[in-house]
């Protein structure tokens, strides 16, 4: 197999040397150069499992320490957009394959639409992000430290009547039924579970926003016809990139909205 | 020192030029990975040039929080996001020799005839993948904490210090091999070559070191014993934490039984080697007193703790790189430096370093703390001797960088291609190396057999045996040397 | 190029392993499917069991994304190793610092006590505000004043 895909590719090998097209100087052959790759983007992706991971220790630590509090705080989070997404990034993910077994076969035309397809979820996924941000920003639902949090513990945000003050009337009959001490603990502790909900999910959007832009060079290069039989690394590494956030999202969706 | 200089020195440094040629390869698999690497190396270091000349960091290298994030009024962002980015400079440089080791062997180079100090760096590209990200995650939300006050680890905002810690030396502490695993690997190649003989136990230093890195990731607590953690954690890390003096205690052993009975030749990187040995040792045993649960609530933030990791990161980790630099001198411009003067320094620094950290031993067990700007009159005489000693060290190193910079100037000393008569694949190129390494791809023995290079006058320098048995592995030795 | 394409559909085509449609869509329902359970089960109160069910229904879509997505299981076993090797540390994370979390929280619950005084959460929370006051100016201070 080595040298035979050498050889049989070798009549792409046009520009002056006996290497075939895509083959990079200093491999032997394309499979050593995809294998490498392919090894190099499972190790990039170990790296991003441990990145995580960090969060998500963050995550546990807090959880295990206050249950009650932490179900009260995911009683915020909307389970149907949460729900929503979820299919969303499934589906993404599902094209994303496709679109791997389309570069493989050579298959253009069926390529760009699964590529594109992927697109559009990623996208459909950022703006459905957005709406759940943007009722978080104006109900005051936000990290401590930020000046219109209500969670803030040296001046906190109080709503207008009438004005996204919904949650902050749950939150408020839940808590000043409690003693000061108790009341500290919870709001802060609630400022911290918000803090670690921006920052998975926010991290978490940063992937996607990066593979969003990845997708759209591998589509511009799909444009071009680059892809075929043996050459479809990029696609295929992307690919495996676009499953990580998804992965990550499989584990982040229960874990958040889904604490009754 | 930590992120710019001991982490990527003897795997990003050493490692690119040397593993590729060592492993009989082509070049690295990604080239151009690596140096985008460099590339952020260099974005990182600037970040933390400008921390330096905006407010400073009086956080220390370990950024505890709540200090960092809440109170202290320096440059930390600017320090945390430097940090970040050399941690995905190291992280692609480990990614790089990971795959290059399993990807780019040529027909012949198995597993178990990789020199000594592939094993090295692969095992720490191990750890670089794995725990770094972590560090990165940590830095991250401390950045995040302090900018924005997301409250995860400052308890005023219902945050978890502790919890910092976890993850700060869940990195740092496997951190800790990334630098001295390297120099392990650059140790062992030295001892063998210069007493000519192969290195004793081969597999057992190979599988110590990858032992070392899973060790590395389940003994972070020991940094942690007086942090409030319970004390069945404590006693398990404590217990946990002799499990890596095996490994580590198996490589000096066997350094030792290869210089048994040798042929040494003491040229310049041996001195270094065997400085290592010794100050390994002196910085690998008091470890032990720092791991034992009891002894470390003493010593714990002292100058003995300050004593040991210098033995570790500077005694150990600089002293192999600058034995590697020396080792690999002739190989990189192909000139040899001025080997007196190089002895010099190598003594000079040997020991200044020895007169500056040995005082700290004493001083840190009678309970000087560390990071004060001061100290009580009583510890003035350890002090004293460890400026003298810094003094000294500076000097050495000086001279050594001397020995390094000159020889590339005026008149050259030309360096054969192989002058320390090593059998590893690096000394069959020409010095300096051809573009791809190698005009012909070399044979591949194994990495320490001696008998098959001889001392050559008119070269000054090695040359493969002659095929007089008609061996043709030894016959295409002699074509590729020759240029 | 795509000639050669046609003419050959087998497991092992060129460099890769390309899957048959069917499969990956299979995948795809089974991943919805579990999506659905795990919204009814996360939405009912299951005996403290709730955790536990979620997490390993997340485990099995997790494990179906690896391994056909992923291509996991027709690829280098090394992968295969590498990647549960990576989950196993990750393992090793959390449970070392959630044996031990309990230990210290008392130390920081007692310094929030201590620290209550000068939290603005020591009094209860406001109402809010009333629309008619339109407070631009001085909501700020209002907050603090009541």
């Amino acid at each position: 197999m080595t040298t035979a895909s050498a050889d049989a590719h070798g009549h792409h090998g046009d520009h002056g040397h006996d290497h075939p097209e895509h083959l990079a100087h200093h491999f032997d052959t394309l499979e050593q150069q995809f294998d490498s790759c392919k090894l190099g983007m499972w190790a990039f992706l170990l790296t991003e499992v441990l990145f995580f991971s960090g969060l998500f220790v963050a995550y546990a630590t807090l959880r295990a320490n206050n249950p009650e509090i932490f179900s009260l705080a995911a009683s915020f989070l909307d389970t149907k957009w949460g729900a929503i997404n979820t299919v969303v990034l499934l589906i993404s993910s599902f094209t994303a394959a496709m679109s791997v077994r389309n570069a493989q076969l050579g298959e253009t035309s069926k390529l760009k639409a699964n590529l594109i397809i992927t697109l559009l979820c990623a996208g459909a996924f950022m703006g459905i992000k957005y709406v759940e941000y943007s009722h978080k920003w104006h109900a005051g639902l936000l990290p401590p430290g930020l000046e219109n949090s209500m969670f803030n513990p040296e001046n906190p945000w109080v709503p207008e009547a009438a004005h996204h003050d919904i949650d902050y009337l749950k939150l408020q009959a839940e808590v000043n039924v409690m003693t000061p001490e108790e009341r500290v603990h919870t709001m802060t502790t609630l400022g911290r579970f918000f803090g670690v909900y921006f920052f998975l999910t926010g991290l978490h959007g940063v992937h996607v926003l990066i593979g969003i832009g990845v997708i759209t060079w591998v589509l511009f290069r799909a444009n071009r016809g680059e892809f075929g039989p043996d050459n479809f690394t990029a696609v295929d590494l992307t690919a495996l990139y676009w499953h990580l956030v998804d992965l990550v999202w499989i584990f982040l969706f229960p874990l958040l909205y889904l604490i009754a | 020192m930590v992120f710019l200089v001991i982490i990527p020195g003897i795997p990003a440094a050493l490692g690119n030029f040397a593993l590729p040629m060592m492993l009989g390869a082509k070049d690295v698999a990604y080239p151009k990975l690596n140096r985008f690497s460099y590339h952020l190396w260099l974005t990182g270091a600037l970040f933390f040039v400008i921390a330096l000349l905006t407010k400073g960091l009086d956080t220390g290298w370990t950024f505890y929080a709540p200090y960092s994030t809440s109170h202290s009024d320096s440059a930390v962002i600017w320090a945390t996001m430097g940090a970040f980015i050399l941690g995905f400079s190291s992280i692609f440089t480990g990614l790089n020799m990971l795959v290059t080791v399993h990807k780019m062997r040529p027909d012949g180079m198995t597993w178990f005839r990789m020199p000594l100090f592939i094993w090295a760096i692969y095992a720490t590209a191990v750890i670089q993948i794995l725990a770094t990200p972590v560090i990165g995650i940590a830095l991250l939300m401390l950045t995040i904490e302090r900018a924005l006050g997301v409250g995860i680890f400052d308890p005023a905002l219902g945050g978890d210090p502790v919890l910092f810690e976890h993850i700060f030396w869940f990195y740092s502490h496997p951190a800790v091999y990334v630098m001295v695993l390297p120099a392990m690997g650059v140790v062992s190649e030295l001892i063998s070559n210069f007493s000519r003989k192969p290195i004793f136990g081969y597999r057992s230093i190979a599988f110590s070191s990858v032992a070392i890195a899973i060790f590395s990731f389940i003994v972070w607590g020991h940094h942690m014993f007086v942090s409030g953690q319970s004390d069945i954690v404590n006693v398990v890390f404590s217990a946990l934490t002799f499990s890596v003096a095996v490994p580590s205690a198996i490589k000096v052993f066997n350094w030792v039984a290869t210089l048994y009975k040798g042929s040494i030749s003491l040229d310049t990187p041996m001195w270094y080697a065997l400085a290592v040995i010794w100050l390994f040792g002196i910085g690998g045993l008091t470890g032990l007193w720092l791991g034992t649960l009891g002894t470390d609530i003493h010593l714990h933030d002292t100058y003995f703790v300050v004593a040991h990791f210098h033995f570790v990161m500077v005694g150990s980790a600089i002293f192999a790189f600058i034995g590697g630099i020396f080792y690999w001198w002739p190989k990189m411009f192909g000139v040899m430096y001025n080997e007196c003067v190089a002895k010099l320094g190598c003594f000079l620094a040997f020991a200044g370093f020895n007169i500056t950290f040995l005082p700290q031993f004493v001083a840190g067990s009678k309970g000087m703390p560390r990071r004060y700007f001061d100290y009580a009159p009583e510890f003035a005489s350890y002090n004293y001797w460890s400026s003298i000693g810094a003094m000294v060290l500076g000097v050495g190193l000086s001279i050594a960088l001397y020995s390094l910079v000159r020889s590339l100037m005026g008149e050259r000393k030309v360096a054969p291609a192989n002058p320390w008569g090593a059998v590893t694949l690096d000394w069959q190129c020409t010095s300096p190396p051809p573009p791809h390494n190698f005009d012909h791809a070399p044979p591949v023995e194994g990495p320490y057999d001696h008998e098959l290079v001889r001392w050559k006058e008119s070269l000054n320098g090695y040359e493969p045996v002659d095929p007089v048995d008609g061996d043709p592995n030894l016959a295409r030795m002699g074509s590729a040397k020759t240029v | 190029m795509t000639a050669q394409a046609h003419d050959s559909h087998d497991d092992h085509h060129g460099l890769g392993h390309v899957l048959p449609v069917k499969m990956l869509a299979g995948v795809l329902g089974a991943l919805l499917f579990l999506t659905l359970v795990t919204v009814i089960t996360g939405s009912t109160y299951l005996y403290g069991f709730d955790l536990a069910i979620a997490m390993v229904i997340a485990t099995t879509k997790a494990t179906l994304v690896c391994a056909i997505f992923m291509h996991l299981r027709w690829d280098k076993g090394f992968h295969t190793f590498a990647f549960i090797g990576s989950v196993l540390f990750v393992g090793v994370f959390l449970a070392y610092t959630l044996t031990d979390t309990k230990q210290y929280q008392g130390d920081i619950r007692a310094y929030s006590i201590d620290e209550t005084a000068n939290s603005a959460f020591a009094a209860p929370l406001q109402d809010p505000i009333p629309h008619a006051h339109d407070g631009d100016d001085h909501s700020g201070e209002e907050a603090v004043d009541h």
